[in-house]
């Protein structure tokens, strides 16, 4: 039964092996000088000014929010799309009903002014 | 095709108009000024009206199933949903003032309210796993979403999170004791699990372990011990409008659920959701009543009252006979009346920067308002069970259906625990009657809200002093 | 093979991870978030197994619905999130225990 996962058993050793190797060849052959400008975080070009966990501007959460939402309703469009031979204009009238709340909560979230970033 | 169509949509008429009602809402809001916003109140109140009236009349008079058998319209269905539409209504307008003295009189409040009735009428026509889970969602997100309406409170916020984190997971349960129960019976629909529960011979283990996560899920919804720790929280904390709203229609979805997905789709399996919904009841009870005693916010000392009245409900529905069934019925319509009434009665007294949410706040109300303290009078003495109020019979009635099905035990307890209930109810009646406010400005409030509290909290009697025509409503509900 | 049984244990055993996360968390409220998505992830591993060996298309089409309103619940929790960080500056579990009795 287990003999299905060979090949992925051979792929994850190839896979670590490989790494290894590199990261080895690396150590063993380069000559590892250290200094501060080498050790400090590649910020292009600049000095790193702050401490890369820092919090987000709420704002991008709003986005977040308005995407998560109008995203997951594509999933509908789909199997719709590919069984609209099948479910005739009843699934149509159906899948326009849906757009059209959505389309009110499309209405409302831009005179709402969620849309502008200021 | 066609003809099944119209047939479908006519059985959902009622909630096809709501929805439709509430888009229309929403976008009338956005586009009228401000000082214009009481057309948006007129407007969910003609909404609510209407789905009242396509409620009351959907389907005949007898149990039509639509869109293949998962939804049902019947006289359950009629009843609650009809008691839930005036519900909302009295809802919204006991909130009018209180919002618009708090700055909080937007659209969006009643976008919400309906879109959590839209939940609680689809819940009760719900007639399979998924419509119902909908529905429940529909609700529970609504709600979550009203908890934290005032933005700028904390512990609006506060309680809110609280309320989201354990509705999610109450919700999961829920799904997850669905899951299993789809699994072995291949069914979503109730009717065709109910069929296979009946083919059964011996209970299987799987089918216990699913009803069992279920029942988890709906005894939270419903706030009974021990899954209960949201209710104090949510009703201190959320604005008292929206404790309002929490305490009285979603209450009426919590029924539906238990009959639809328990009494009504696993008869068969009686004496196992017996013993658990008994043990619900017995704790909800205790903790209920006796926790309430320590309060001194009234909202959180009538959340404790609403876990105690959690408890007789399920007492009701857990005798498994029609006759309890109905008592249950009953008694949540009765308690959502009282409970519309005391929450009425705190938003009365609330002024402009002092909620009156302190059981000191009730102090010498009987000087500053003779009329408003009798009415408070009224309602917690129908909480209590005292005749002959409508609160009193419901009580009566339960306990009845509970001793015709030879639990006598379970009914002296229950009358015992509204005993030690009458304490804390007695006590805000004490601060009206016995007890002085130095300094207490007397009450005020527009006409239309005086008029309907008073109607509602008469409405407490006179349910008591002729239950005729409400239990003639809730005899044969069920098919 | 891969039997249903396996397919069972792999989705209590995400469940019950996502319970065990939620109770066990003190730290960030965000967190509680991921356990609540895992929690539902898991129902919909039951249900898509159930499906495949039932080879009935009802749990698929639930599972559409149950995803729909995992993001909806999830958007609503962040919504409650941002209230709450804009009331009290902080997301700890902990700190929300203003009310008691």
């Amino acid at each position: 039964m287990l003999n299905n996962y060979l090949p992925v058993l051979l792929f994850l050793m190839v896979a670590v092996g490989i790494g290894l190797i590199l990261l080895g060849i690396g150590f063993l052959v380069g000559r590892g000088q250290k200094d501060p400008e080498k050790l400090s975080a590649y910020e292009c070009g600049f000095e790193a000014f702050e401490d890369s966990r820092m919090k987000f501007d709420v704002r991008y959460y709003l986005v977040a929010i308005l995407f998560i939402v109008f995203d997951l309703e594509i999933a509908f469009l789909f199997p719709w799309a590919i069984s609209l031979d099948e479910i005739g204009l009843y699934g149509l009238g159906a899948m326009a009903i849906f757009l059209l709340v959505l389309v009110v909560g499309f209405i409302y979230e831009w005179k709402k002014g969620a849309l502008e970033w200021d | 095709m066609m003809n099944e169509l119209v047939s479908d949509l006519s059985a959902v008429r009622a909630e096809a108009f709501l929805a439709a009602g509430i888009c229309v809402l929403l976008l009338f809001d956005l586009f009228i000024r401000d000082r214009h916003r009481d057309l948006t109140y007129a407007l969910a109140m003609l909404l609510l009206a209407g789905t009242g009236w396509l409620a009351a009349t959907a389907g005949g008079d007898g149990r039509v199933l639509a869109f293949g058998g998962s939804v049902v319209v019947d006289p359950l269905a009629r009843v609650l949903k009809v008691a839930a539409a005036l519900a909302m209504a009295v809802v919204f307008l006991y909130s009018r003032p209180w919002l618009r003295e708090r700055q909080l009189f937007r659209g969006e409040y009643y976008v919400l309210g309906l879109f959590a009735l839209l939940g609680i009428l689809v819940i009760i026509s719900g007639h399979s796993f998924l419509v119902i889970y909908l529905g429940l969602e529909m609700l529970s997100l609504a709600l979550y979403a009203l908890v934290v309406y005032d933005r700028d409170s904390p512990i609006g916020a506060e309680s809110g999170m609280k309320y989201f984190v354990l509705g999610a997971i109450a919700s999961g349960t829920l799904l997850y004791g669905m899951s299993i129960v789809y699994g072995f019976s291949g069914t979503l629909n109730l009717g065709e699990l109910r069929e296979y529960a009946a083919g059964l011979d011996g209970v299987p283990v799987f089918l216990l372990v699913g009803l069992g996560f279920m029942l988890s899920g709906i005894a939270f919804k419903f706030g009974a011990v021990p899954f209960h720790m949201w209710v104090p929280d949510v009703y201190q904390g959320a604005p008292t409008s929206v404790s309002l709203l929490i305490a009285t229609a979603p209450k009426l979805a919590s029924i539906a659920l238990v009959i639809r997905l328990v009494a009504e789709a696993l008869p068969e399996l009686l004496v196992t959701w017996q013993v658990i919904l008994m043990t619900l009841a017995v704790l909800s009870l205790l903790i209920g009543n006796i926790v309430a005693i320590a309060q001194t916010n009234i909202k959180r000392m009538l959340a404790y009252s609403a876990i105690a009245h959690v408890g007789f409900i399920l007492l009701g529905v857990a005798t498994g006979t029609t006759a309890g069934v109905e008592a249950a019925v009953f008694y949540s319509i009765v308690y959502v009346v009282a409970a519309a009434g005391a929450f009425g009665i705190i938003m009365l007294l609330s002024s402009r920067g002092a909620e009156a949410d302190q059981l000191d706040d009730f102090r010498g109300l009987s000087q500053r308002s003779p009329w408003f303290a009798l009415m408070m009078l009224l309602l917690m003495a129908s909480m209590i069970g005292i005749p002959p109020l409508a609160g009193f019979y419901a009580k009566w009635i339960v306990l009845l259906a509970l001793v015709e099905a030879g639990a006598v035990w379970l009914a002296l307890f229950a009358v015992l625990m509204s005993v030690v209930g009458a304490f804390y109810y007695l006590r805000v009646i004490r601060l009206m009657y016995f007890d002085e406010l130095p300094g207490g400005a007397p009450v005020q409030a527009p006409g239309d809200f005086r008029l309907v509290l008073s109607i509602n909290a008469l409405l407490a009697l006179a349910l008591g002093l002729f239950p005729g025509p409400l239990m003639d409503l809730c005899t044969g509900l069920l098919g | 093979m891969i039997t249903l049984a396996h397919y069972l244990t792999l989705s209590a055993v995400l469940f019950a991870i996502s319970v065990a996360g939620i109770y066990l968390n003190r730290k960030n409220v965000i967190l509680l978030l991921m356990c609540i998505e895992l929690q539902l992830l898991a129902v919909n591993f039951n249900f898509i197994a159930f499906s495949r060996f039932l080879d009935d298309v009802a749990g698929q089409v639930f599972v559409f619905f149950i995803l729909t309103v995992a993001a909806a619940e999830a958007a609503i929790g962040l919504a409650i999130l941002v209230v709450l960080f804009r009331n009290r500056r902080s997301i700890n579990v902990d700190e929300l225990d203003s009310m008691k009795g």
